[in-house]
């Protein structure tokens, strides 16, 4: 599949995956791969981190856009982040509340209303996504979603307001989100996971979820850390060569990699034949961290693997 | 404290926190099961453990009891799957003044989303619980697996959920009876009332008085309850055990941990790095040397997997003298990289000993 048209398919992207398995990474890989096809890539954090700025080589991000990566085609990535709070104080202003918003604000009422409505967080700030979605203020809005919890809770808190906010704005607000939500001309979402075994039960899990109760629409899966095969792993007799200590270090190396694959293998073949998604395979890097020249190594491998699709999932 | 071995003998109490993916609800398990192989009275408290590993530990649903694990220890090794409704049910019921009074607040969608979706809900039953098995005098070591949140704070302020919410200047408002100098109180609040509504909806603000009135007459009770359980979260008997891996994303949260306990005077006793790779005796710049020498011949394969391995272990090396110069009263206990999950009693024991290995 042409990486142009991959990225053209949905105004938003929302990557999601459990803690620990490179999600905010595959983000930033997303992102910079969109923008070298010529596109505007807005790159959202929402969990209140901002780790996506500094993989760019650019300082962290707040709730204001950062540039930080401009392609010659005329791509380009910003970050921003977005929290609850802040997304929460902006809707209200904008809907006629601005002196409500302050009020609720000094008198604690905000856990309130939280505490009666759960799921108002997530909400606002997927409605907040929905705003930016519709001011068309990128081609392309990439959201590096919450880690903690689950996908599917994140993605399930527009029905669950819907059902306990049954009248009010906060209602119509819901609706908005989930007309988005389900049309995968405007969003789609990416998990991430990492080939081992307990993360690819919870991909699995979290993938039949998302479709049958959130009705959101999959792209492929991102499997993160794959490790490179290497060729000449067995039998390792370094004994000749080297020091013995060297020989030794050779041996361990060797083993624990080849364990390593065969483990990889084993999780990636049982992923093939549980899910019926495509998967885009990101590489293992052995770097300290995650800077533009391992990002734009990242993206290299994201482009050839979109390349291998025949389509859409 | 010298080793995380003294950590599991003396301490009475153990918060096991860090960012999910790191193996936390493991390693929980592993140390009640060390402390049992001290002969301990030991229980542990899991919260929404990965199936399998669930499974080996023979716990199979959510319970309020701890169910014993059998096996070749002297002590005694309890665990349980934190049943967070039922542990904030057993609570209302405890402090309410009567039956009836009980099944008001069950009926009451406010407090059913209190008791099941609200943040901090989890943390907060699993301080409760963690408080009834220390209190109840069957343990000499709880050790309780915290829900997967980036911020340690909401553990320790989890006790203080509710009464947070009671504290609220809108509740007294709300509850507030009307007549007399209230009248003006009373104006003001059915303001908000009214814009509230707008909001949100008037049955979910109905919802809410309700429950702030139905719930008069247990405030105290659950006050000083929460009062108990921040001494005990305080106590010198209870430690913070920090669960890392060596990743560059979850070393720079395992930080931002250290920060926010120590923002609440919290020490963390012990920082645990799980799946920490083998070491090696060459470094990472031999290995590349040894790469390039190698390059073509038999061993090419065997060279390229160690330079990769010596420069991942160089980049966890530096990742972790990072986490533990933060915390330097800690102590630090490595658990390298096992091949496979970890779905059985013969592996945690083997982790077991491995954290207790002086």
């Amino acid at each position: 599949m042409d990486p142009g048209q991959f990225f053209a398919s949905s105004r938003v992207l929302i990557v999601a995956g459990k803690g620990g398995v490179g999600k905010t990474t595959a983000s930033a890989t997303l992102a910079l791969a969109a923008a070298r096809t010529g596109r505007s890539v807005l790159l959202v954090e929402v969990a209140g981190r901002s780790a996506t700025a500094p993989m760019f080589g650019a300082a962290p991000q707040g709730y204001e856009e950062r540039a930080v990566f401009d392609h010659v085609d005329g791509g380009s990535v910003r970050c921003r982040s977005i929290t609850p709070d802040e997304a929460l104080v902006e809707w209200l202003s904008t809907h006629g509340f601005g002196r409500i918003a302050r009020r609720m604000a000094r008198t604690g009422i905000l856990e309130i209303v939280a505490t009666a409505t759960p799921g108002i967080k997530d909400l606002l700030v997927l409605g907040r996504i929905k705003a930016l979605e519709q001011q068309r203020v990128a081609d392309l809005i990439i959201v590096d979603a919450p880690a903690a919890g689950h996908a599917v809770q994140f993605l399930q808190a527009p029905s669950g307001v819907r059902d306990t906010a049954r009248a009010g704005v906060l209602n119509r607000q819901a609706v908005e989100v989930m007309e988005m939500l389900d049309d995968p001309r405007r969003c789609r979402a990416m998990l991430v996971s990492i080939p081992e075994e307990t993360p690819v039960n919870e991909l699995i899990e979290t993938a039949f979820a998302v479709e049958d109760r959130v009705g959101l629409a999959l792209g492929p899966v991102i499997i993160n850390g794959i490790l490179p095969a290497i060729e000449g792993l067995d039998a390792v007799d370094a004994s000749a060569a080297l020091l013995a200590t060297e020989a030794a270090d050779l041996r361990l190396a060797a083993d624990l990699r080849r364990n390593r694959m065969a483990l990889q293998a084993e999780q990636l073949d049982r992923l093939a034949d549980r899910l019926p998604l495509a998967q885009l395979r990101l590489p293992q890097l052995f770097t300290h961290t995650i800077g533009p020249d391992e990002l734009t190594h990242l993206a290299d491998e994201a482009t050839s693997s979109i390349e291998t699709l025949k389509g859409w999932a | 404290m010298t080793s995380y071995r003294e950590v599991i003998a003396d301490r009475d109490v153990v918060v096991c926190c860090g960012t999910g993916g790191v193996g936390k609800t493991t390693i929980a398990a592993a140390t009640a099961m060390a402390a049992a192989a001290m002969g301990r009275r030991a229980a542990v408290v899991t919260i929404d453990p990965a199936k399998r590993l669930a499974d080996a530990l023979g716990i199979t649903e959510l319970g309020n009891d701890a169910t014993i694990i059998e096996g070749p220890w002297p002590g005694t090794l309890g665990a349980l799957m934190l049943d967070t409704k039922a542990t904030f049910d057993d609570v209302v019921r405890r402090h309410a003044t009567d039956d009836a009074q009980v099944e008001r607040i069950f009926a009451n969608r406010f407090y059913h989303n209190i008791s099941t979706s609200l943040s901090g809900t989890q943390d907060y039953m699993a301080v409760e619980k963690l408080s009834q098995l220390h209190s109840s005098g069957d343990w000499d070591l709880v050790v309780v697996d915290t829900p997967p949140t980036r911020d340690a704070l909401a553990f320790l302020e989890a006790p203080k959920l509710l009464t947070r919410l009671l504290d609220n200047a809108i509740y007294k408002l709300l509850i507030s009876p009307g007549g007399g100098i209230l009248r003006a109180v009373n104006r003001a609040a059915s303001t908000v009332v009214r814009q509230l509504s707008r909001v949100v909806g008037a049955e979910v603000v109905d919802d809410a008085i309700e429950f702030f009135q139905t719930f008069q007459g247990m405030e105290q009770g659950f006050r000083d309850r929460a009062d108990a359980m921040l001494r005990l979260l305080a106590a010198d008997e209870t430690t913070f055990v920090l669960i890392a891996s060596p990743r560059s994303d979850t070393i720079s949260e395992a930080r931002y941990f250290v920060n926010r306990l120590g923002k609440a005077d919290l020490a963390v006793g012990a920082v645990i790095v799980n799946r920490m790779l083998p070491s090696l005796s060459v470094d990472a710049a031999r290995a590349v040397v040894l790469r390039d020498e190698l390059a073509g011949g038999p061993l090419a394969g065997a060279a390229i997997a160690l330079a990769d391995h010596a420069a991942a272990a160089a980049g966890d090396d530096a990742r972790v003298a990072e986490l533990t110069a933060a915390v330097p009263e800690a102590v630090v206990a490595r658990v390298p990289l096992l091949p496979g999950d970890v779905h059985d009693v013969d592996t945690l024991r083997r982790i077991a000993e491995l954290l207790t290995a002086d």
